[in-house]
């Protein structure tokens, strides 16, 4: 059977054999990810994020300037800020401090996704290690795991990281590990209830059965059981994570100079020049949006692929 | 039930206890200390050592905490530091302005998303389905303070038709006795000043409203669709009834239950959407007063207004869960 493949790519005909022969022993990833690949929204997704990684690790390379450097000091008048075309040399104008639009949209997409990369492993970290000792030892343990998790959940996350940052003052490291902890509540809560539904399964109890520890079978059964709501979780928060981090640069806890190359502090400047040069806020805002979307996309067929329930659909 | 809600408010206690241990930590281990965020750029040696001694600083943290506990229960949250006045009477003049706003964002998000989930999950994979996917998409990744400054870029300098900055025109004079603005118009009958009240809410109300309208037409779709297939919906449509009475009866009041809750949850993130959204119309309620004190390090009031924030995010997930268990019988009986 497998020597007729449809042509490669073919979403318009949908063929009956799978790429993938689903022999009894594929794991729920690899099944998963066989799903991923032919569903649309994925594709887009992954496209996305790909095209937004790319440009942040290539930043170097591809912005004509620095993030910091103002090429343009000169061309620019209190009440003229070139917009896009408007000046040689500067493809999509400059801002209000004579730097590159471009560059420093490009410079900021490596600012923007490293703070949310780092902060949400920070979070998932802290989560998951937090969410095994909880759903992993149950008794006070998770009694006094979970009532901090409570206390942290009963304010709003963006003005728990809000508070961390004004402890740890302002800067990109600050806007870090602000968003990192602030996450944190929300992976403990979320695998340790996928691990507490994963302790009646009968696996679990033939493990039990077969003499295991009590750890093997929370680290080699239980958990790669559970993880999977965990990691859709960390995929579509990536996407608050970009969100948050331009939302603290916004209200000015981001630290640095007026000029430092990162979508919220463009945001936060542009402000002042929606009534002449609105491409400021634009641009910077349509950037973290399609970030935003790009996670998300590929977060929520994660979800699809890695729920059985919401398959059928 | 009774008993449910007051098992549900002592459980409240022990949180709230924990979140002011953890606050008064925080306020602790501000960079330099408590004295320094108050003096700012006056922080000299003495002057710290003065003010350590004056509230009482240097003494035993154990001791400070009971000291500050005794105020908290007396409904003494300290004074900001940026206007002197006290932290209570700082949140309760804004407080009104807040839920103003969060009414009319939620009334957008609720009158609007119910209708359009609805909609989408009755044409399922058609277009008006698609089209509603992609635009609570688009939605739930379009940051709060961009949309913001779309709006106010749209309704400002392209065609200016509506008021973007502030609660009220200044140049009204109006009468206020309750702090909501628009209800003080309509309390005084000055209908110009409830009307212009009203207007400046639509905007800011639009944009913190966005999120949330998202996130409700997407769960009412979902669960419209589960619902929709039900056994009891297709008897209902086999009794020859009305479509209107199913729809209303058997759907909507089904597919309700996760909505209410969605709802309920949504109010947290108004809070937090609120900063933003409140900074950039210049929209003076708690949010934007939020804004000035993280800036300038007011902990008075970050503290106070976090105690505030967090007894109302409760008290409303309270709420939800005692609506949740009105509607469906089922609950109760867990």
């Amino acid at each position: 059977m497998t020597t007729t493949l449809p042509p490669a790519g073919g979403p318009t005909a949908p063929s009956p054999n799978p790429e993938a022969p689903e022999t009894a022993g594929t794991s729920l990833f690899r099944d998963a990810f066989h799903r991923l690949r032919r569903n649309p929204q994925a594709i887009a997704g992954a496209v996305i994020v790909a095209l937004f990684l790319l440009v942040a690790v290539l930043a170097p390379v591809l912005a004509p300037y620095g993030g910091e450097e103002l090429p343009g000091r000169t061309s620019i008048t209190p009440t003229h800020i070139p917009g896009p075309g408007e000046a040689p040399g500067f493809v999509l104008g400059l801002d209000r401090f004579g730097g590159d639009l471009l560059s420093k949209l490009i410079w900021g997409a490596q600012a923007s996704l490293l703070i949310g990369i780092i902060s949400t492993a920070m979070g998932l970290v802290g989560g998951m290690l937090l969410g095994i000792l909880a759903g992993g030892f149950g008794g006070w343990v998770d009694n006094v795991i979970m009532r901090v998790v409570d206390i942290l959940l009963s304010v709003p996350n963006l003005l728990l990281a809000v508070s961390i940052a004004a402890v740890l003052g302002q800067g990109p490291y600050a806007v870090m590990i602000a968003i990192g902890v602030a996450q944190v509540p929300i992976f403990a809560r979320l695998l340790r209830s996928s691990m507490l539904s994963q302790r009646s399964a009968d696996y679990v109890l033939a493990a039990r059965t077969l003499g295991l520890s009590k750890g093997t079978i929370t680290m080699n059964h239980v958990l790669p059981n559970s993880v999977g709501p965990v990691i859709v979780q960390a995929t579509l928060t990536l996407a608050t994570a970009v969100i948050d981090a331009a939302a603290l640069s916004f209200l000015g806890l981001g630290g640095g100079r007026p000029q430092t190359a990162e979508w919220g502090r463009m945001l936060t400047y542009a402000q002042n020049e929606l009534g002449i040069a609105p491409q400021l806020a634009f641009f910077p805002g349509i950037c973290i949006a399609i970030t935003a979307l790009g996670f998300t996309l590929l977060g929520e067929s994660l979800r699809e692929a890695l729920d059985p329930k919401s398959r059928q659909k | 039930m009774l008993r449910v809600i007051g098992k549900r408010i002592a459980l409240l206690i022990p949180t709230l206890l924990g979140l002011s241990v953890l606050l008064f930590l925080w306020v602790r281990s501000l960079p330099g200390g408590p004295a320094t965020a108050l003096l700012g750029d006056r922080a000299t040696p003495e002057a710290v050592a003065r003010i350590n001694e004056l509230y009482g600083f240097n003494r035993p943290l154990i001791e400070q905490y009971f000291i500050y506990m005794g105020k908290l229960l007396q409904g003494d949250f300290g004074t900001s530091l940026l206007t002197g006045r006290p932290v209570l009477e700082e949140f309760t003049t804004r407080f009104p302005a807040t839920v103003e706003l969060a009414i009319v964002a939620l009334v957008f998000a609720v009158g609007l998303g119910i209708p359009l989930g609805y909609w989408a999950a009755r044409h399922y994979g058609r277009w008006p389905d698609h089209s509603s996917v992609v635009l609570s998409l688009v939605g739930i990744t379009v940051p709060v303070f961009f949309l913001a400054f779309i709006l106010k870029w749209l309704f400002a300098i392209q065609l200016p038709l509506l008021p973007t900055d502030g609660r009220q025109n200044p140049r009204i004079d109006a009468t206020h006795v309750t702090d909501f603005y628009v209800l003080d118009g309509l309390l005084t009958r000055e209908w110009d000043a409830a009307w212009d009240a009203f207007l400046h809410l639509i905007l800011p109300g639009i944009a913190l409203g966005t999120i949330p309208l998202a996130i409700i037409v997407r769960i009412t779709r979902a669960s419209v669709l589960e619902v929709q297939n039900a056994d009891y919906v297709r008897t209902a449509r086999a009794k020859g009834l009305l479509e209107r009475t199913i729809r209303n009866r058997f759907i909507l009041r089904n597919a309700m239950l996760p909505v209410t809750t969605t709802i309920g949850l949504q109010l947290g993130l108004l809070i937090s959407g609120a900063v933003l959204t409140e900074t950039v119309f210049a929209f003076s309620g708690i949010g934007r007063f939020l804004r000035d004190a993280i800036f300038n390090l007011d902990y008075p009031v970050l503290q106070g207004f976090i105690i505030f924030i967090a007894i109302l995010y409760s008290l409303i997930n309270l709420v939800v869960d005692v609506t949740y268990s009105l509607i469906d019988p089922r609950v109760r009986v867990q």
